[in-house]
């Protein structure tokens, strides 16, 4: 089938950026999305053009790298899936493919469809763990985790960081993605000890970023391509209330 | 080159502890000062840093990645081994050490490989002391399965994700220590070589993806953790930025690289639909617990799976491997899978494919059981084939997966370079010629949390370092060879594409290199891929500079890497005029195809020494003594 | 960060300062809206619970300050959140299809302000009289019945009433969610009240003027 295809360029973080309209021929059914877009930058590369720059990497959906939003939808239209997994039997001959890279004031662009996400490195760093030393660690067995509560946290531990939830939230809010650490971690009996402190400090450091807030929107929910629940948002309140209201605000983000 | 593996004097069981006991330490003090440099962030680069930062040391961590959290540890699907005996069936550590030495073929040190058992419940408890949800018995206590061909139930899973849930625990261990101030990580930083002072490894040139900026970064000790080269044959279940550069630039530094031929095909992926395909997807090897795999009987049986009756199916592996059947051992999967093909009976477009038909246990199970066990692989398959494997079987088809070969380290996990230290898959240490499944989280695991950190104090606390810095004659010598070979790749100004060159080189590889070898593929192979070089560095087309970000550039470096790896793993092959695990030289087989070693004069490791640019290799060789394990024929009948 | 920088120099901190003055404002919108419906009673009762009001005295400035603090918290918090949001995206998507889950969500930025006017109509029209064509102090449902036989108020009327209601839904809803209410006994039945509140409210409010116009109250 034939494709048209606007692709946001893109040369670096300073330059303005523009929209390129490139026609596909060939383009076959089972050619995932990421294959489509390989076949048009052995094109460009053979004209003397640059390739459209895109991060990628396990191309099965579960390193985050990938991701832009293709026809106004993050990841595009296939619900509960990363661009890499979206094969182009979803497209018809003739379409028109609109491609622009993750927008957000905290993921600016680095060059056509690759943005920085390194915000979300932060947000991690101020508090998404639960402090062991290796080795110090108690036999696994020692502390039983009903099958259903594990079953929860690995609902949120599932995120892969993709940045969709920021994409598509008309408020690029980043929601979605810091609740579902909180709420990963906060389910597990292990959690416990750090939980207030870890969302003091892992809300605290997302302020530090220039997402948005909440309205409840529900758009991030929608495109996860791990469809992780907002009620990873509601924990997230919750425990920042908590730790609001309890005496562990003293301890502010830093550790010890 | 000198190959001492020190393993330990001693009872094999006593050797790990006993060390641990006599290892020098290196003060707190003192640790301050050292600084380390970790190249790659999967569950062995990783869990070191964050390790090591936790002793105490100044570490750099560096991934190519955007972020270190997606480092390829993160697609591993099935699971991760431990001889915890929760269930109650008989294992221990002797066990999976033995399992390990005997999935491999023989063809592992014993002392490292009973080390990786010894170690492998402490990698659980730390696992589930940082949050992994492991699955979980409705008791409470942690789940098990059994995988790849055991005979017990010692995998510890997490849904279908356990390399992803390990990776983000590692990440989350390693986040703690940036938090704390010991680790800095550099993701978009790519290693380009490294830099060897007075014989020691004390540095790294890296270039930043984004800016382009080359640099040096000096430390005390290297350590490599940058997994390994499947995607010498382009198609491969790696993701697509895996790549052997900064294992083959420490190679031409110095470092001995250990049994490269050494490769594992994983039989469960989809096939591969055109020929615009990228990369190929597994399907975790669990499938093969319910799933029969079966080819017409006739040759060129182009009906659709459900005409063809029950009596016109050949389910080969029930067939040839009655013991076993559906669950014999990878690499005997993978040929019996090619050999199916060769005779012309593979199935779906391109002919190379095998059906896995799940019919037989959707009709006694019910369609509710198989969507509760499969479910996510089955619905990945749909979304990747565009069919549904509820009502037609799935085709699948070997697909380069993991590399058993790498950079030769000793019992200490260093290389042949004082002071580089190579972890994970990128070493060759535990698997020997073949891995078992869910063995490869263990082993990066062990090596970065319970065995380099330790044995790094050793070599730290006994050499004698001069101070190093970027400005270093040595250091200013290596970064200006990385500019060269940059401005090199980028004046070549050919017509044709990298990717086309990795292509060509990957068919050429998985041809002559991959399941089955021949004296005669390989010579030609090796003829191939100098003719094959030739042509890249004189015709290829790499776009745009180097002081931007780059995409065609970081391939085009590391296609190059590739050729000359390529050429080493036929070299090895050749050399290796036997059969043993992934290992399969036609030449060499048992009367009924299986893969037939030579212990007489192939109970070893071949280490090869590069002797610069043009020359050809040396081997050396390190004996394998095996003083607890009987050799044995590996019999899966 | 101490109590008073988490609320305030946080989103979340601020959408809680917003649900918190959210449920008074909803509490006094629930007691506004049942004292009104004494319009159904009558003339005498009606204006008898106004005098009520009114004997309240000093009290009753306390809790209009109260009120009006709240509101004032409301929307300034709004305001801010609502820069926040729009800087957060300084390059806009050419093509933006977010999917449409919660269409609710997207009104509250302009059915807040329109609220916020329709207010200062409400009390100038209704509370202070300045904007009545015939405002009679003390004789509530003189005032009421006489404005609302005016088509076009009373239309005004009722769709402010139910922005507020469509307002209310979206706002309770997304309290629970601020709060972090969301027990699995009561996850999916958040909707469903908030849906209540918002129609009995809704309902409540609109049928007023829509009985003086057709004449059920006269």
């Amino acid at each position: 089938m034939k494709l048209t295809l606007h692709v946001w360029r893109q040369k670096d973080a300073r330059d303005p950026g523009g929209f390129k309209t490139y026609q596909l021929e060939d383009v076959t059914t089972h050619m995932s999305f990421l294959e489509m877009l390989d076949v048009l930058n052995q094109d460009l590369i053979t004209a003397g053009e640059d390739p459209v720059a895109f991060d990628h990497d396990c191309r099965e959906g579960v390193c985050g790298a990938c991701g832009f939003v293709i026809n106004g939808v993050a990841h595009g239209d296939q619900k509960g899936s990363t661009v890499c997994q979206l094969h182009m039997r979803h497209f018809a001959d003739g379409d028109e493919v609109t491609i622009e890279p993750w927008r957000a004031k905290a993921f600016p662009v680095l060059r056509d469809l690759v943005v920085d996400r390194s915000a979300f490195d932060r947000i991690l760093t101020a508090g998404g763990f639960i402090s062991v030393r290796t080795g110090s660690a108690p036999e696994a067995n020692s502390i039983p985790i009903p099958s259903e509560a594990a079953e929860h946290a690995m609902d949120f531990a599932e995120c892969i960081g993709c940045g969709a939830c920021v994409a598509s939230c008309p408020n690029s809010a980043a929601m979605l993605f810091v609740g579902a650490k909180i709420a990963h971690l906060g389910l597990l009996p292990q959690g416990q000890p750090e939980r207030e402190r870890r969302a003091l400090a892992m809300v605290e450091a997302m302020e530090r970023e220039a997402f948005g807030s909440c309205t409840n929107y529900r758009a991030c929910e929608a495109v996860c391509p791990k469809e992780i629940s907002i009620s990873g948002i509601a924990r997230m309140n919750k425990d920042f209330r908590r730790a609001l209201l309890s005496g562990s605000n003293r301890a502010s983000g830093k550790r010890r | 080159m000198k190959l001492d593996a020190r393993v330990p004097a001693g009872p094999l069981a006593d050797k790990w502890m006993s060390l641990r006991d006599h290892l020098k330490l290196v003060s707190p003090a003192n640790k301050r000062k050292r600084s380390i440099i970790v190249v790659g962030t999967g569950l062995a680069g990783g869990a070191a840093a964050a390790s090591l930062g936790e002793m105490g040391y100044r570490v750099k961590a560096f991934c190519y990645q955007d972020s270190a959290r997606r480092a390829h540890s993160i697609a591993a699907q099935g699971g991760i081994n431990a001889a915890k005996n929760y269930q109650n069936d008989g294992d221990s550590v002797f066990r999976l050490f033995y399992d390990t030495i005997k999935g491999g073929d023989f063809r592992a040190r014993e002392a490292n490989v009973y080390r990786l058992a010894e170690v492998s419940n402490a990698i659980i408890d730390q696992c589930v002391a940082q949050g992994i949800p492991f699955a979980r018995e409705y008791g409470g206590t942690l789940a098990n399965r059994s995988f790849g061909g055991a005979q017990v139930s010692r995998t510890f899973y997490a849904r279908g994700q356990t390399g992803q849930q390990l990776l983000l625990g590692a990440y989350s261990a390693l986040n703690a220590q940036v938090a704390a101030g010991t680790v800095v990580v550099h993701p978009r930083t790519e290693m380009l070589d490294l830099v060897v002072v007075d014989g020691r490894a004390r540095g790294i040139i890296t270039r930043d993806m984004v800016s382009g900026a080359v640099e040096c970064h000096v430390g005390d000790a290297v350590l490599l953790a940058t997994g390994g080269y499947s995607n010498v044959y382009f198609l491969s279940t790696n993701a697509k930025g895996c790549n052997v550069t900064a294992v083959w630039r420490a190679h031409r530094r110095g470092a001995g690289f250990a049994n490269p031929c050494f490769t594992q095909i994983h039989p469960t992926c989809i096939p591969q639909a055109g020929d615009y395909q990228s990369k190929l997807t597994l399907m975790s090897e669990s499938l093969r617990n319910d799933g029969r795999v079966w080819v017409p009987i006739a040759e060129g049986d182009d009906r659709a799976p459900g005409d063809i009756p029950e009596a016109e199916r050949d389910y080969y592996l029930e067939r040839i491997y009655p013991a076993f059947g559906n669950l014999a051992p990878r690499d005997i999967s993978s040929r019996a899978a090619k050999r199916m093909c060769d005779e012309g009976r593979g199935v779906g477009p391109g002919k190379r494919g095998v059906y896995l038909d799940f019919a037989e246990a959707i009709g006694r199970l019910g369609e509710n059981v198989i969507r509760a066990r499969y479910g996510n692989l089955f619905d990945m398959y749909e979304r990747i084939t565009g069919e549904n494997p509820y009502r037609a079987p799935m085709r699948i088809y070997p697909a380069p997966h993991y590399t058993m070969g790498g950079l030769w380290v000793d019992y200490y996990l260093m290389s042949t370079i004082p002071g580089l230290f190579v972890l994970g898959e990128a070493n060759f240490s535990d698997h020997g010629a073949n891995r078992l499944g869910a063995s490869a989280l263990m082993q990066g695991l062990a090596d970065g949390y319970f065995v380099a950190p330790y044995t790094l104090g050793e070599y730290l606390a006994g050499a004698k370092l001069e101070e190093v810095s970027p400005a270093h004659e040595a250091c200013r010598a290596t970064l200006h060879e990385v500019d060269q070979r940059t401005a090199r790749l980028l004046g070549v100004r050919g017509s044709r594409t990298v990717d086309s060159f990795h292509r060509e080189l990957g068919m050429l590889m998985l041809d002559r290199c991959g399941m089955s070898r021949t004296a005669e593929g390989l010579t030609e192979a090796i003829a191939a891929i100098g003719r094959l070089r030739e042509a890249f560095w004189h015709e290829v087309k790499v776009p745009g500079a180097g002081a931007e970000l780059n995409q065609e550039l970081e391939k085009a470096g590391r296609v190059a890497d590739h050729f000359e790896l390529a050429e080493l793993m036929c070299r090895d092959a050749l050399a290796r005029d036997e059969s043993c695990g992934g290992h399969f030289r036609e030449e060499h087989q048992t009367p009924d195809g299986e893969a037939l070693r030579d212990d007489e004069s192939f109970c070893n490791v071949t280490v090869w020494e590069h002797r610069g640019e043009g020359a050809e290799p040396a081997a050396h060789v390190e004996s394998l003594e095996f003083e607890t394990v009987q050799l044995a024929q590996r019999s899966y009948k | 960060m101490n109590l008073t920088q988490g609320l305030y120099s946080s989103t979340i901190g601020k959408k809680i300062l917003m649900a918190v003055t959210g449920i008074i404002l909803f509490g006094f919108v629930v007691g506004h809206m049942l004292g009104n419906l004494q319009l159904y009673l009558g003339a005498e009762q009606l204006n008898a619970y106004a005098d009520k009001l009114q004997s309240l005295g000093p009290l009753l400035w306390v809790i209009r300050a109260g009120l009006a603090f709240c509101v004032g918290v409301h929307v300034v918090a709004a305001v801010q959140l609502w820069l926040r949001n729009r800087a957060s995206r300084p390059v806009r998507y050419r093509l933006f299809r977010p999917p449409e889950v919660d269409y609710a969500a997207r009104t509250m930025m302009w059915s807040g302000p329109i609220i916020l006017l329709f207010i200062l109509y409400h009390l100038g029209h209704l509370t202070v009289g300045c904007l009545h064509h015939d405002f009679i102090r003390g004789d509530v449902y003189h005032n009421v019945v006489t404005t609302f036989r005016i088509w076009w108020v009373a239309g005004f009327y009722m769709l402010a009433n139910l922005l507020l209601a469509v307002h209310l839904y979206h706002g309770l809803w997304s309290l629970f969610q601020t709060f972090g209410w969301d027990h699995p006994l009561f996850g999916r039945a958040r909707r469903w009240i908030a849906i209540g509140f918002a129609v009995l409210i809704g309902a409540g409010n609109v049928s007023l003027p829509l009985a003086v116009l057709a004449g059920v109250v006269r």
